[in-house]
């Protein structure tokens, strides 16, 4: 017979009542676990978009993410020009902010020459960049529509959209944005009118923006990579860095304080959790004192009371974590910070949830083991 | 031809009890010495604090004596120490007992509150349940048992009660005070059935009872003041013998 089944059918209210606060509960740990994970996964989004095998930066910096990287534009021509170069395209990468119905839209936008690495990989809508200037694909999350313009940069260009992609975002979770290479030097590198005029009065002349921030290189399969990078390395104005450096520095040095954040908060709840359950599982086995005595003296082995509370923490848990998922996947469309809910991460989670139960109803098993059979004899109702 | 001598129930000797050491020591039993017979029904009376529950609990191996002899079904369970390790199987196997309240698990329907015994002792559950509906037609409550505890009124939960410490067919039946929360014509029936349960399962019951009412349902009664037995046992002497009764001990 077993004990814990019956008493849960019993208090079948008090036990969807409990659970579902617990799933709540267990439900933001998913969360922050799904926010971590997001946190990762956008802060290297960018570096695998663009499917580098090389990253060439201006000489001693860790850009274009980590550290402001600022080269020639020509650097693509002779990239491409090295042995065993496949493919290389520049790109530029800035943040801008515009207005989208009365609101505040920040982008991350990434130049690129169509045609070659470091352009949008998949779209969910629209088409490619077809035109030298004024087109723009951009992330679902922004709220534009195909067709739709929107001014972008200090001269108010308008641009529309062609093209939409989804779960391109940065760390921060603002939507990214790809525009041709011409128009990005522009936006980042042209002055204002204003400031134009300024600088041509000085006698500064007119500066050129024939800038980028790096070069993506694809290298052939049938030479070594690090060849590659060596001959590279040998343009002392040149720092080339392999993706998997590039991933190394974003996640480890570029998100480390919010990923330690992500992590203490993730701690912290697992923590309040625990004492949660510890808790619930004290209050029922105070609740049933009386008969686990009664048990005790009928003749019952500790095993079946051990069992009784351990079965009752662990369905509890087990209960509370697939509701309390299944909420967050629900929900998981509405949150303002993109989810990322892989299997590895929520069985952990999931095998968390059981460790703590197992934890928390010793606290119960110990209270039921010390109960004395006598207090079965006590004299009320 | 040499009469077959029947074998007690339960033999105390020379028990004795107490409680703290030095001048706080309180002496709950002394030099207790009694005879249960299968089929007896006998009660323990005394004032409040003359230690018939410290006797009960000594042979319901929930106590630990300080000294004495217990045993139970001609099994030695103490002397100086505890010889039996597992004292809960124990109580299973050989010991019912009936509660001062009914004390039934409220999760658990009448037959539930009456199979889990047999389900701790290793019956297969169909034939727990089986048993648990026997015990509870013949306690003629078999009509309510699926109804849970708080659904019962206080005979019937009483007489559940008394259907589980019948369950795995016990030698010995001890009872605290069964009829404390019964008026006199219900305490007058509870105590019939134990009658009918002694003399038809061949039981030896020790009741535990201030009840004046029910004096003459017992066969023998033992007398406590002080820890100490007073003067010889009252009563009719040894109980009948078993009847062939479907639910007696085999």
């Amino acid at each position: 017979m077993n004990l814990a089944y019956r008493d849960i059918k019993f208090n079948l209210l008090r036990f969807i009542l409990t659970n579902f606060g617990l799933s709540l509960l267990l439900g933001v740990v998913i969360v922050i676990t799904g926010v971590y994970g997001g946190m990762i996964d956008d802060a290297l989004r960018q570096a695998r978009a663009a499917h580098a095998d090389l990253w060439i930066v201006e000489a001693g910096t860790n850009g274009p993410f980590a550290e402001a990287s600022r080269i020639p534009g020509d650097t693509r021509e002779l990239v491409s020009r090295v042995y065993g170069v496949a493919r290389a395209g520049a790109v530029t990468y800035q943040t801008v902010q515009t207005r989208l119905n009365g609101k505040s839209l920040p982008l991350f936008l990434v130049g690129f020459e169509p045609g070659r690495p470091g352009g949008p990989h998949k779209l969910v809508a629209g088409r490619e960049i077809m035109r030298s200037h004024y087109e723009f694909i951009v992330d679902v999350s922004a709220g534009l529509a195909l067709g739709e313009v929107v001014s972008l940069g200090t001269h108010g260009h308008d641009f529309t959209v062609v093209g939409l992609m989804r779960n391109e975002l940065t760390a921060s979770g603002d939507p990214v944005g790809y525009i041709t290479l011409q128009d990005a030097q522009a936006l980042q590198f042209e002055l204002s009118p204003p400031a134009e005029r300024r600088q041509l009065a000085s006698g500064g002349g007119v500066q050129g923006n024939d800038q980028i921030n790096a070069v993506i290189a694809k290298v052939s399969p049938n030479v070594p990579l690090s060849e590659v990078a060596s001959a590279l390395t040998r343009w002392k104005h040149l720092t080339t860095l392999s993706q998997v450096q590039q991933e190394t520095l974003l996640s480890k040095d570029v998100i480390d304080k919010s990923r330690k954040q992500q992590l203490l908060i993730m701690v912290l709840l697992i923590i309040v959790s625990a004492v949660i359950i510890a808790l619930i599982v004290y209050t029922l086995t105070m609740d049933k004192v009386r008969s686990i005595a009664t048990l005790k003296f009928v003749g019952a082995p500790d095993r079946t009371i051990v069992g009784l509370i351990v079965q009752q923490a662990l369905s509890m848990g087990i209960f509370g974590y697939f509701i309390g998922l299944g909420l967050v996947v629900a929900f998981q469309p509405y949150f303002p910070r993109r989810l990322v809910l892989d299997f590895q991460s929520v069985s952990m989670v999931f095998f968390i949830t059981v460790g703590i139960c197992l934890a928390a109803s010793t606290l119960g098993i110990r209270l039921a083991l010390k109960v004395d059979p006598t207090e079965a004899l006590a004299s009320s109702g | 031809m040499a009469q077959m001598q029947i074998q007690p129930a339960i033999e105390v000797a020379h028990l004795s009890k107490h409680f703290g050491q030095g001048s706080a020591r309180v002496n709950a039993l002394v030099d207790i010495t009694m005879t249960v017979y299968p089929g007896q029904v006998i009660g323990l009376m005394g004032p409040s604090g003359s230690g018939k529950t410290t006797l009960l609990h000594c042979i319901a191996c929930i106590l630990e004596p300080s000294s004495g002899t217990i045993t139970l079904d001609g099994d030695v369970v103490y002397e100086q120490k505890w010889l039996k390790s597992d004292l809960r199987r124990l109580r299973l196997d050989k010991i019912g007992f009936i509660f001062q309240y009914p004390n039934l698990l409220p999760f658990l329907d009448g037959s539930d509150n009456v199979s889990i015994v047999l389900d701790l002792a290793g019956f297969k559950p169909a034939a727990a349940r089986a048993r648990a509906g026997e015990l509870l037609d013949y306690l003629e409550v078999g009509s309510r048992k699926h109804a849970f505890p708080r659904q019962l009124s206080g005979g019937e939960a009483q007489r559940v009660a008394i259907a589980r410490a019948l369950a795995n067919r016990p030698k010995i039946i001890l009872a605290d005070e069964p009829t404390a929360p019964l008026d006199s014509p219900r305490a007058r029936i509870v105590m019939d059935l134990l009658r009918r349960i002694a003399t038809e399962q061949n039981a030896a019951i020790v009741v535990v009872t201030h009840d004046e009412m029910i004096l003459d349902r017992f066969d023998h009664i033992y007398q406590l003041r002080d820890g100490r037995l007073e003067g010889e046992p009252t009563g009719v002497g040894l109980g009948t013998a078993p009847a062939e009764h479907p639910l007696a001990n085999p």
